[in-house]
């Protein structure tokens, strides 16, 4: 996985632990926290498979844009390769 | 008159609360059918059912304590603490089951706060259950989105050069924040320090207590 990700902007049903307020926005790889079964087969008792999941770094500023109370404040968050574009750094 | 009293308040002056008379709702039924039928069938016991439950209660943020008090005391329990929150929780003996822990340290430029956006993953096999307020729409909405202002009503008022860093425990791995020590506690024992740090503390919506 790239260093720097953007989150996916896509909106499937069902139960999705990747937030809205995070699709399409982009981040850095904090850490990698290696497989876990996929929440979105888990849920409905699926065979899940493995998935490559991540925490992912993203400044305020990205999140929030000019609403930001302060920029360069940070948010992590847990998400699954699957839902995650590798971008050039 | 001396019992003077009214219908709706008590002999010591309060209103009555209304009982709790409610029709059970939908997934209250659910939960009690799928607990009797697991008995019933033999996969589970009421006997151990209660276990499971007073198990869930003996849990506090006293634990928690502990863990961080030790990580004051000892800079090789702390960096195994921080590489792996979950194994070093075990070698003090408690039993966090299948807890995915990440600690993350406060420092004098960095504040950590914990949320569950999505619902209200906690580290309840390390702090037991979390406070009603960590589960509103209220904070989790709003943690994410204006951090300084939340933290300041619960009498936290953070400078700009410290960096707030939110934690949004949106899948496996739950989260205790690492509070800096307090200052003037070089004397203390690593007991008496547990007692200065509060759950709040290690969500991140406070700090510990100042030595007395």
């Amino acid at each position: 996985m790239a260093d720097r990700v953007r989150v996916r902007a896509m909106m499937p049903p069902g139960h999705v632990r990747t937030p809205a307020y995070l699709r399409g926005k982009t981040g850095i790889i904090e850490r990698s926290l290696g497989d876990y079964p996929n929440p979105e087969q888990l849920a409905y008792r699926q065979r899940a498979e493995p998935r490559a999941l991540y925490r992912v770094r993203f400044s305020m500023a990205e999140i929030w844009g000019a609403a930001a109370e302060n920029p360069d404040d940070t948010l992590d968050a847990e998400i699954f390769a699957h839902w995650l574009e590798p971008l050039e750094s | 008159m001396p019992h003077d009293h009214t219908d709706h308040l008590s002999p010591s002056g309060h209103p009555f609360r209304p009982d709790n008379d409610a029709p059970l709702t939908y997934w209250q039924v659910m939960e009690i059918a799928i607990r009797e039928l697991l008995i019933v069938k033999g996969i589970t016991t009421a006997a151990d059912i209660a276990a499971q439950i007073d198990a869930m209660d003996a849990r506090s943020p006293a634990d928690g304590a502990k863990v961080v008090a030790r990580a004051w005391t000892d800079p090789a329990f702390k960096a195994r603490l921080l590489a792996n929150g979950s194994a070093a929780s075990r070698e003090m003996g408690f039993d966090i089951g299948s807890l995915r822990l990440i600690v993350v340290e406060n420092t004098p430029h960095i504040h950590n706060v914990i949320v569950c956006t999505l619902c209200s993953c906690y580290p309840r096999n390390l702090l037991g259950l979390p406070p009603d307020w960590y589960k509103t729409r209220a904070y989790r909405s709003r943690v994410v989105r204006e951090p300084r202002k939340v933290l300041a009503e619960f009498g936290l008022v953070l400078p700009d050069s410290i960096r707030i860093r939110v934690h949004d425990s949106t899948a496996d791995m739950r989260y205790i924040v690492l509070p800096a020590r307090p200052a003037g506690t070089e004397e203390l024992s690593e007991a008496d320090l547990a007692d200065l740090v509060t759950r709040d503390a290690m969500i991140g919506t406070g700090l510990p207590k100042a030595a007395a």
